[in-house]
C-alpha cells in the first residue's frame, strides 16, 4: 500500500507549520520517515540540508519529535529520563535547560516522580520536555493536545510559540482545526498519502467562498440539508453561498417545523476550509478512477 | 558522557534499580543448585581426581550464571522497551548501530559478570576451588557474556511480544547452557553424547572458563577460545547488521 504519494514539501526555517488530514492521510509517516523511525521507499527527505538516511546523526541532532502515543520508561523519573535523553545527543551539563523546560512545562514538582505515577497530561508534557531536551532547531509535534486538558493546552502553546518567535521551525499535525487557524502561519493537507491544499493560512480562508450560517435546532435537519452541514449536538453549521443561500435554508428549517435558535452569520473557518477540500479531494479522486 | 557512554550507564542502572530480581536472584539459584546436586552427588560423583565434586561444580555454575544473566540483560531490556513503546525515544537519537551494541552488549557483560562473581563468591562458604590459571577463567568470562549479550539482542530484536522471548530462552539458552558440561564432564557421557557436546559452543565456554581453575579441562582451552572467540564474532557480526537495518524497529 502507498503510505504516501508524490509528497513535495518545503518548510522555512522559522516557519510554524501545520500538517492536517483526516486519521490514514499519512501524516505521520511522513514524520516518521523524517524521525527516521520509517524508511521511505523512494525520495529524499532532509532536516535543515541533512538527508535523514546518509547523514542520519546530523539530521536527528536538528529534529526533536514529539510522538502521538504516551510512552515512557517506567524504571526512571522524570528528570533522570530528561538527563539520559540529552545524554544520548552528546548534550552535557545541561542541568540550567532541563529545569527550564520543567517550569515552562509546569512540571517542576514532578521533576522526581517515576514517569508511571504520573497522569496522562503531565505524560504529555514529559513527551514534551524530551523532545526539546537538546534543544533541536527544528521541533514536530505529532497531535500533542490529543486528550489534554485546557490548561495543558494553553500552557504549551505558550511556550512553543515562545521557541517558534526565537527561530525554532515547528512542524504540527493536529485534528483541533480552531489551534492550527490560530497557530500555523502556513498550511498542507493530506489525504490518502497526498497533498491536496497547500498555501498560507490567511490565503486558504480567504479563498474559502461565502460565509457560514450557525444556528440551533431543536430536532432532525430535513434531508437535503443534513448532506450539507457540519451538525455538533443541536448547532447546524451550513456553508453559504450568499444571502440568497441563507434565506433558502432558514425557509427550509421552517418548513420541517423547527424552532431555530442562535442564528449567526460568519466568516468560514478553517474547518470549513478543511471540509471542503477534503470533498473536493474526494471528487477528484472519483473522477480519476 | 558521549551518547552511548549514557546508554550504556542507563543500561546499567535499569538492572541495578531491580537488584534483587537480576543479581541476588541469579545468585540464590545457583546457590540451591550447588546445595541440592553437591548434598546429593558429592560422594557419587568424582570428575577431576583432586577436586571434589562440590568445588567441581563452582565454576560451571558460575559461568552458567553469566551467560544466563548477560542473555536477559540485553534481550529484556529491547524487549520491554519495544512492547512500552518507549524505544522510540533512542530511536529518535543520533546514535548509531556500533554505539547501540557497545550499550547494550557492555551493559550485559557488566550484569553478567556481577552475577557470576556473586555466585562465586557466595559458593566459597561451601568449596574453595583453586584458581589455577585465573586469566583463562577472566578471558572466557569476558568473551562469553560477550557472545550471550550479542545473543540477547538478536534475540531482543527479532521477538515481537514477550512469548517469543520465552521461547528463545527456553528452547534454546536453557537446554544448551544446561547440557555444556555444567554438572558433569563430558568424558562420563556416552560417546554420542560426547559428539553433541563438541558442537554445542556453551560447552566450550565452561570448560575454558573451568580450566582457569581447575588448570585442567576437557579440551584443549586453546581450541575452547577459538570457537567461542568464532562465535562470538559471529553472533556481534549477526547483531549489527540486525541494528544496522533496524530490524524490526525501524519500518
Amino acid at each position: 500500500m502507498l503510505a504516501l504519494d508524490r509528497v513535495s514539501l518545503e518548510i522555512a526555517q522559522g516557519e510554524f507549520f501545520g500538517l492536517l488530514g483526516p486519521n490514514g492521510a499519512g501524516k505521520t509517516t511522513l514524520i516518521s520517515i523524517l524521525a527516521g523511525l520509517t524508511r521511505a521507499t523512494q525520495g529524499v527527505a532532509r532536516v535543515m540540508g541533512h538527508d535523514v538516511q546518509t547523514d542520519f546523526a546530523a539530521a536527528r541532532r536538528d529534529l526533536g519529535v514529539v510522538p502521538q502515543e504516551l510512552v515512557f520508561d517506567p524504571f526512571f523519573n522524570v528528570r533522570e529520563a530528561l538527563v539520559f535523553q540529552s545524554g544520548y545527543f552528546g548534550v552535557r551539563h545541561n542541568e540550567a535547560w532541563i529545569d527550564e523546560l520543567l517550569h515552562e512545562l509546569g512540571l517542576t514538582d514532578k521533576a522526581n516522580a517515576n514517569m508511571r505515577a504520573l497522569s496522562g497530561g503531565m505524560k504529555r508534557r514529559v513527551l514534551v520536555a524530551l523532545a526539546l531536551v537538546h534543544r533541536p532547531p527544528v521541533i514536530v509535534l505529532d497531535e500533542p493536545t490529543a486528550g489534554v486538558d485546557v490548561e495543558l493546552r494553553q500552557t504549551l502553546w505558550a511556550f512553543i510559540a515562545k521557541l517558534n518567535k526565537q527561530g525554532h521551525t515547528v512542524l504540527l499535525t493536529t485534528h483541533y482545526l480552531e489551534e492550527a487557524q490560530a497557530l500555523c502561519a502556513r498550511i498542507a493537507m493530506l489525504k490518502n498519502g497526498r497533498v491536496v491544499a497547500l498555501d498560507s493560512t490567511s490565503a486558504l480562508l480567504s479563498a474559502a467562498s461565502g460565509s457560514v450560517l450557525r444556528c440551533s435546532v431543536d430536532g432532525e435537519l430535513p434531508d437535503e440539508l443534513r448532506a450539507l452541514a457540519r451538525v455538533t449536538g443541536r448547532v447546524v453549521q451550513l456553508p453559504a453561498r450568499d444571502a440568497a443561500a441563507v434565506e433558502g435554508y432558514l425557509a427550509l428549517l421552517r418548513q420541517a417545523g423547527l424552532a431555530v435558535q442562535d442564528v449567526e452569520i460568519r466568516r468560514p473557518d478553517l474547518e470549513d476550509v478543511f471540509l471542503q477540500v477534503m470533498h473536493r479531494a474526494a471528487i477528484d479522486e472519483e473522477r480519476v478512477a | 558522557m558521549t551518547g552511548w557512554q549514557m546508554l550504556f550507564y542507563k543500561e546499567v542502572m535499569r538492572f541495578v534499580r531491580v537488584a534483587a530480581q537480576t543479581i541476588t536472584g541469579p545468585v540464590l539459584t545457583a546457590m540451591l543448585y550447588l546445595l541440592v546436586f553437591g548434598q546429593a552427588l558429592e560422594s557419587h560423583v568424582k570428575v577431576y581426581d583432586s577436586v571434589s565434586y562440590t568445588a567441581f561444580l563452582v565454576p560451571g555454575l558460575a559461568m552458567m550464571s553469566l551467560l544466563q544473566n548477560a542473555f536477559a540483560n540485553s534481550s529484556s531490556s529491547l524487549i520491554a522497551s519495544k512492547v512500552m513503546g518507549n524505544m522510540v525515544f533512542l530511536l529518535l537519537t543520533p546514535l548509531s548501530a556500533w554505539h547501540w551494541f557497545v550499550a547494550y552488549v557492555g551493559a550485559a557483560v557488566v550484569r553478567g559478570c556481577v552475577v557470576g562473581f556473586g555466585v562465586l563468591v557466595v559458593s566459597l562458604v561451601y568449596a574453595v576451588p583453586p584458581l589455577a590459571q585465573p586469566l583463562w577463567a577472566v578471558v572466557f568470562a569476558l568473551l562469553g557474556a560477550t557472545l550471550m549479550g550479542a545473543l540477547g539482542v538478536v534475540a531482543g530484536l527479532w521477538s515481537e511480544k514477550f512469548d517469543h522471548l520465552a521461547a528463545f530462552q527456553n528452547f534454546a539458552v536453557m537446554p544448551m547452557t544446561f547440557l555444556s558440561g555444567v554438572f558433569y564432564s563430558i568424558h562420563t557421557l556416552p560417546p554420542f553424547w560426547q559428539t553433541v557436546s563438541h558442537f554445542n559452543p556453551f560447552f566450550y565456554m565452561i570448560d575454558g572458563f573451568r580450566h582457569g581453575f581447575f588448570g585442567v579441562s576437557d579440551v584443549s582451552p586453546w581450541l575452547s577460545l577459538g570457537v567461542v572467540g568464532a562465535a562470538t564474532l559471529a553472533v556481534s557480526a549477526w547483531a549489527m547488521v540486525l541494528l544496522r537495518i533496524g530490524y524490526k524497529i525501524r519500518n
